[in-house]
């Protein structure tokens, strides 16, 4: 191990200078450069108008929970409710339009309303309660389950077809939902870059202590951070929702969109610890993995196999680039954490 | 880390001790595991007969030796989401390689025990030298394993192994005097959750404790975090290899058996009173945050509560145990009129320092043991 490890050691050291957002798109394009030569053995194009589609497609549902989990863990929380919220809005919007094109806003507008509530509930247990966000979210998540088993027994509502272009209507080979997509990450980037709440959950996520001695108000930023996760992850519901034109109670577990997007969110440079990452990064990491899907179903791999290339590629990809990171936040006594780290590695 | 003992106290005040111990989060869970077991016998009379009571623990035995795997890593300040899949890797290696055929128990189960070392080692070795997180360490395991299993099998249930095999998880000591039926399962328990608390007794258990509560001041004391934290890894994926032995018995060969186990064991460890990030937590409370949780399923089962609306309850009461923990020990440490430091308050035996005239005395007596 330790022999593996010894030739890592300078390497990092180089790329210390290299913003961690700037080395998830580089990993990006190291897949996408694979995954070319992959597809090309096929004799496809990983190019293709069809394939960009695909890809594309992939990102935009993980894309919008992946962009409220990044709030959540930079604000030193986790949201493991996500998967029930996005299949409740599903719910939600395709039983209150029924099929109705007038009753589209007020579907959404109810979908996001009640995950509002959701994250708000999530929110407060976490400050409030003081319950660890793993917990408190898993319990919520279960609450929100043990309401969807209860009052739902399989696909209901329906979408009018107005609602399904969301879901399937493209610019060129970009589909709508992914330009949706993009178009949240610039509000999410704006509003953690240039608002106070923004560089709140930052401070609170950084270290909670330190920002309460600093004179904030811990609990709000946290509330904020849950009550924006949620909501988005309802946009991902109601954008499966246009996708299959009913409401389906499983489509979120299905999709296993919790531990995914924790998964993206981390693959993405951000610190599961809280208050170091950015959105970028997280959209990079969805990017990885929408490129990974879509080269494996090209080369029609093995379904399961999938889930072992997909498990071997979240760990390495975290391995080469993360630990720098985790190494860049203790040095914060310059000259001595290096040491530490040396010994480390040289055992 | 159970508060140093004092001499000579008088009945009554241990008494006192007794209740404050009850109320406090690290019992509160025994608490709660009584409540509980009082109401399923209100409901249910012949819950109260030894043999019953056994098939309860019985049923409770797998859940509860993951939840003590899970708790070393928890204490150590890490998690372990692959037990689960750890759980069905096992029991279809069990189902496939055991067969029917009574002479490769032995050699199957050493190889199970040889897999089971070698995903904590990986796991462990992972996320301390390649300084990934844990969650993420053991979510690739997850996905990786789960996904090996089910590309083996091509997804479909598989056969049962050998009937001598599924003794282990179904079978014991019939026509017992006084208890009726001691299931095998039930001793194993036993006997995991006694070398469970004196592991934690020893030195290794103690450095367990240091590293989840401060990594850097335990590598400053000479610990080296990797390996300790390793071993804890190690621990729990044996004992994931333990509940699989165990789940065969009865659960039979599917791969989704083990699904799940890896929240239900988080959860039955955060309800013992553990704190997740690591450092604070009684191995015991861990086990029976694991009976309590299956006590919880049981009562719900005879009030006949709709079984879609269970999972909503038990997030609730999840919610509020841990919310209830997390108020005691603010109340306690607000207590405590914290002498200098407000951070170092948090320690676990942090009620006695101010009753003490003597200064040399307070938090040290942790970390000598370490070295």
């Amino acid at each position: 191990m330790s022999t593996a490890l010894a030739p890592a050691a300078p390497a990092t050291r180089r790329r210390r200078r290299l913003d961690s957002t700037a080395i998830v798109w580089i990993a990006f394009v190291a897949v996408l450069a694979i995954g070319a030569v992959l597809v090309a053995t096929t004799g496809r194009s990983i190019f293709s108008d069809g394939s960009i589609r695909d890809i594309l497609t992939g990102m935009s549902v993980l894309g919008f929970v992946a962009i409220g989990q990044t709030l959540v863990i930079l604000a030193g929380s986790l949201d493991l409710s996500v998967p029930y919220v996005v299949s409740l809005s599903s719910l939600l919007a395709a039983s209150t339009m029924n099929g109705q094109v007038g009753n589209i806003v007020p579907g959404v507008l109810l979908a996001l309303a009640v995950a509002a509530v959701i994250g708000l509930a999530n929110g407060l247990v976490v400050t409030g309660l003081k319950v660890n966000g793993f917990i408190a979210t898993l319990g919520i998540g279960l609450i929100v389950k043990g309401y969807l088993d209860t009052a739902y027994r399989g696909a209901t509502g329906s979408v009018p077809a107005e609602f399904r272009l969301f879901g399937v209507a493209g610019v060129g080979p970009v589909p709508i939902s992914t330009i949706i997509m993009l178009a949240v990450a610039v509000l999410a980037f704006f509003f953690l870059t240039r608002t106070r709440t923004g560089h709140h959950i930052y401070a609170v996520g950084g270290g909670a202590d330190v920002a309460r001695l600093s004179g904030i108000r811990t609990s709000r930023p946290i509330i904020v951070a849950h009550v924006l996760c949620s909501m988005s992850a309802a946009i991902a519901g109601l954008l499966l929702a246009s996708r299959l034109g009913v409401g389906n109670p499983t489509v979120g577990t299905q999709g296993g969109y919790d531990l995914l997007s924790i998964a993206a969110v981390v693959l993405g440079g951000t610190l599961l610890a809280g208050g170091r990452g950015s959105i970028w990064g997280t959209i990079g990491g969805v990017a990885i993995f929408a490129v990974l899907d879509s080269v494996m179903s090209t080369m029609q791999v093995n379904p399961f196999l999938k889930d072992v290339v997909r498990g071997v590629v979240i760990v390495v990809a975290v391995a080469i680039y993360t630990g720098r990171v985790v190494q860049q936040r203790r040095a914060r006594f310059p000259g001595k954490p290096e040491t530490a780290a040396k010994k480390e590695a040289g055992r | 880390m159970s508060a140093p003992a004092l001499p000579q106290r008088s009945l009554g005040s241990r008494l006192a001790d007794l209740g404050l111990a009850l109320v406090s989060p690290r019992g509160a869970v025994f608490l709660l595991l009584i409540i509980l077991l009082i109401t399923i016998t209100v409901l249910n009379p012949s819950f109260a007969e030894p043999g019953q009571f056994m098939r309860f623990l019985q049923r409770v035995a797998p859940i509860a030796v993951v939840a003590i795997g899970q708790y070393f890593v928890i204490v150590s300040g890490e998690f372990d989401l692959s037990m689960g899949s750890v759980i069905t890797a096992q029991v279809v290696i069990a189902g496939n390689l055991i067969g029917q055929d009574d002479s490769k128990i032995v050699p199957v189960t050493l190889f199970m025990v040889a897999f089971g070392i070698v995903i904590g080692l990986i796991n462990g070795l992972v996320t301390t030298l390649l300084k990934v997180p844990s969650f993420i360490t053991t979510l690739g395991m997850m996905l990786a394993l789960l996904g090996g299993v089910m590309f083996w099998t091509g997804g479909a249930a598989t056969g049962n192994p050998a009937d001598a095999f599924r003794e282990i998880g179904r079978g014991g000591f019939r026509d017992v005097p006084l208890l009726d039926f001691i299931p095998y399962s039930v001793i194993i328990l036993a006997v995991v959750l006694v070398g469970a608390l004196l592991l934690m007794r020893r030195p290794f258990g103690r450095t367990l404790i240091a590293v989840g509560d401060n990594p850097v001041a335990a590598r400053y004391a000479g610990v080296r975090v990797w390996w300790v934290k390793t071993r804890a890894f190690v621990i729990s994926s044996l004992a994931a290899t333990l509940c699989g032995i165990l789940l065969v018995g009865y659960a039979g060969v599917h791969p989704s058996v083990g699904r799940g186990y890896e929240f239900i064991a988080i959860t039955a460890v955060v309800l013992g009173g553990v704190a997740l990030g690591g450092g604070r937590g009684w191995v015991v409370a861990a086990a029976a945050g694991a009976v309590a949780l299956e006590a919880l399923f049981m009562v719900l089962n005879f009030m006949d509560v709709p079984s879609t609306l269970r999972d909503a309850v038990q997030g609730a009461i999840i919610i509020l145990a841990v919310a209830y923990s997390a108020f005691s020990f603010r109340g306690r440490r607000r207590a405590a009129p914290a002498p200098a430091s407000p951070g170092s308050a948090s320690s676990a035996s942090g009620k006695e320092p101010d009753f003490d005239p003597n200064p040399a005395v307070p938090a040290p007596p942790r970390s000598p043991a370490e070295l």
